[in-house]
């Protein structure tokens, strides 16, 4: 399933290292687009919720200020 | 700006005048027995405090190359060396450049959202006699909307009561309005103008073309082009590298002469620029700028590897009917012989018209007038052959080649490609009327542009018969024609073009979608056109015209060079720049506002640079 999500993200590096974080989750591949501040997930239907939580953890981990609206 | 922005703006300002105050003291203040440097500390914490307290919190979370640690790194090492005018000026630099940054990035995201703003909030449906206002999600096929004039259409569907004319432009760039009427269709996203509508609903609202258009302009960017991928890539390493190298410059020359002031200075202008934030932010701001810019003109662009291939394309391959021509037929041509031309294709007209045949109906359509039924009588098809009917008491023929033999005529064949229909009186021989499918009024301009543009090989495929197309290659200056092909064959004449092009150019080929979505997707950009209900279209191609021109895609090679220059202008300036500074850097020449332009102002320019990509077609569209 592919789902998107707004997020708030300040710098262009800071989304590139968004991306490159969360797309090392197993299961998850994902693009953070600056210019639309967007977070597009595409991951198992079944295991998304848990996922999702897995990805939030992991932008929050790179980039403390960003915000994610699920 | 948003508040953030103000705030930031406002700290910039208290920054900057505290700043000029304590260098004005330092200059020209009265001696006193303790130095005035430590002032400097407070502009320095009024711009950098956060940019330091998020260095600290980053490497806490394991992230140690970003920029707030550089640039903590590099001002408070300028502040150690004694070096506090430069501190606080590179942070005051770095953060007025971040907010330009965000007020320009912020400003060209909301324009392309602005463009791209064709989401219907609410649609009015019929239900049980009451009109109510709900999500166009909740509609279902087959109910009846309302849509007043000023509003948008909501839902694809059918017009069931009223008339009106419909903006386009949002969906194809169109100015002309269209018109529609009672069992017409009508296309989400479009703007009523003029009248009451009521429509049946023929999809839901997530089918609907404005869904799939939106849905396709957002996932847009998880196609990335080449060049932001090596922008990505060549990030990755360009910090660290750039990290190591200062950390070098401050050790190894020191040690050789002892000053060590003078090549930590020279390490900490490395870190200053050590950013790759000019190429990070601008370069992937100017593929969405061309993206975002293509789309305004009714090109949609699936992603910007679409658009770097576009901008590559060297062999245009097209499909002819419905692409190059109408897909339509009219009359191309009426050669009288015995009468004149208004006479012919009266005649013809009335005498065909009491038939369904498509010529029929492309007579009547040239001849355009009421039909005054008592002219007519005796009308008899001649299976095969045409038609025989009397016409103000006289009797004619209208029909083939076999018709003008059976009844004896002395007939002349027509040097015009396309259907010849003869026109005769049981003995005189009237002349004859030629109906083809019709090139599109601007085809010719199209495959010119794209000459001019530098394509080296137009070529068309069609499944017509061979004079059919030669005429029509002719017509329009194609370079190559391949007539009377299946389906099939055309993805084996792809295959051939395909190989025979050079390696970094590209090929595209253009169709309406119909039929040839294994050659759209062989292509390296498939080119739908005339997306307006045709989702087919939308799902194969990797570039959709919206409109059915085909001298749009010439328009869209022209966008895509322009958006492929200013990227590398974007990315051959900033390297450079950041190259001449790091190179000064290593002879012990570079200062402090030297390299904080190299990272701060290389980026203002580079972003200044990447939003031409936007407002070039807003220029074109006023030009037109």
């Amino acid at each position: 399933m592919k789902k998107k999500f707004s997020i708030e993200v300040d710098c262009a590096n800071c989304a590139q290292k968004m991306e490159d974080a969360v797309n090392k989750i197993q299961g998850v591949t994902a693009t953070v687009s600056f210019m639309q501040q967007k977070l597009i997930v595409e991951a198992d239907d079944e295991r998304f919720e848990e996922l999702m939580d897995q990805v939030v953890k992991a932008c929050k981990r790179v980039e403390p200020d960003c915000e994610i609206q699920r | 700006m948003t508040k953030k922005q103000k705030k930031m703006l406002t700290r910039i300002l208290a920054a900057a005048g505290g700043f000029v105050a304590v260098a004005l003291l330092d200059h020209f203040g009265p001696a006193l027995p303790a130095p005035y440097w430590p002032l400097y500390l407070i502009p320095y914490l009024i711009i950098g405090w956060d940019i330091l307290w998020k260095a600290l919190r980053n490497i806490a979370h394991g992230q140690v190359f970003d920029e707030n640690f550089l640039m903590a790194i590099a001002t408070v090492g300028a502040l150690c060396i004694g070096e506090f005018p430069e501190a606080v000026f590179v942070m005051l630099f770095y953060q007025i450049g971040e907010l330009f940054q965000a007020v320009a990035v912020g400003r060209s995201r909301r324009s392309i959202a602005a463009l791209m703003d064709i989401r219907p909030d609410s649609a009015n449906v019929e239900r049980e006699g009451e009109l109510l206002e709900v999500d166009p999600d909740e509609v279902e096929i087959g109910e009846t909307i309302v849509i007043r004039p000023g509003e948008r259409v909501p839902i694809d569907g059918v017009v069931l009561e009223g008339s009106s004319a419909l903006n386009t432009a949002a969906l194809t760039g169109e100015s002309l309005p269209r018109d529609v009427a009672v069992g017409d269709d009508v296309i989400s996203g479009c703007i009523n103008l003029t009248g009451l509508l009521r429509v049946r609903t023929t999809k839901a609202f997530g089918e609907s073309t404005v869904a799939k258009i939106l849905d396709l302009v957002e996932n847009s960017s998880t196609k990335k082009a080449k060049t932001e991928q090596f922008i990505t890539r060549f990030a990755r390493w360009y910090t660290p590298a750039v990290v190591i190298g200062a950390l070098l410059l401050a050790v190894i020359p020191s040690l050789v002469t002892g000053e060590w002031a003078k090549w930590v200075e020279q390490a900490l202008i490395f870190l200053v620029i050590s950013c790759p934030c000019a190429l990070v932010i601008s370069v992937p701001l100017t593929f969405f700028g061309g993206i975002g810019g293509a789309s305004r003109v009714g090109i949609l662009v699936k992603g910007s590897n679409y658009l770097e291939a576009l901008a590559r394309a060297e062999v245009v391959v097209f499909d002819k009917t419905g692409t190059l021509t109408q897909g339509v037929f009219n009359v191309t041509a009426t050669h009288p012989d015995q009468c004149d031309k208004a006479r012919l294709l009266e005649t013809a007209a009335l005498a065909e018209s009491y038939s369904t045949h498509p010529i029929a109906r492309s007579l009547r359509d040239a001849y355009n007038r009421e039909v005054d039924e008592g002219r007519i009588g005796n009308v008899a098809e001649i299976a095969g052959r045409g038609v025989k009917a009397d016409i103000d008491g006289v009797t004619v023929y209208v029909g083939n080649d076999k018709l003008m033999e059976d009844i004896g005529v002395k007939w002349r064949p027509c040097h015009r490609v396309g259907t010849t229909v003869h026109v005769a009186t049981g003995e005189a021989y009237l002349g004859h009327i030629v109906i083809s499918d019709q090139v599109k009024p601007d085809a010719r301009e199209a495959v010119a542009a794209l000459k001019a543009a530098g394509v080296r090989k137009t070529v068309m495929l069609t499944g017509d018969s061979p004079a059919v197309g030669e005429a029509v290659g002719r017509e329009l200056g194609l370079d190559e024609v391949h007539a009377g092909l299946l389906p099939a064959d055309k993805v084996t004449q792809v295959e051939e073009l395909l190989a025979g092009k050079s390696p970094k150019g590209a090929l595209c080929f253009v169709g309406d979608g119909i039929n040839d979505a294994p050659v759209l997707s062989r292509a390296d950009v498939g080119v739908a056109m005339g997306a307006l209900g045709s989702d087919a279209a939308i799902e194969a191609a990797d570039v959709v015209l919206m409109d059915d021109k085909p001298s749009k895609l010439a328009k869209g090679v022209a966008i895509a060079r322009k958006t492929l220059s200013i990227a590398n202008q974007n990315i051959a300036f900033a390297l450079g720049v950041k190259a001449v500074i790091l190179l000064l850097g290593l002879l012990g020449k570079a200062n402090m506002w030297a390299g904080a332009f190299a990272d701060v102002g290389v980026m203002v320019i580079a972003v200044a640079n990447a939003t031409r990509t936007l407002k070039t077609s807003n220029d074109e569209k006023k030009g037109r």
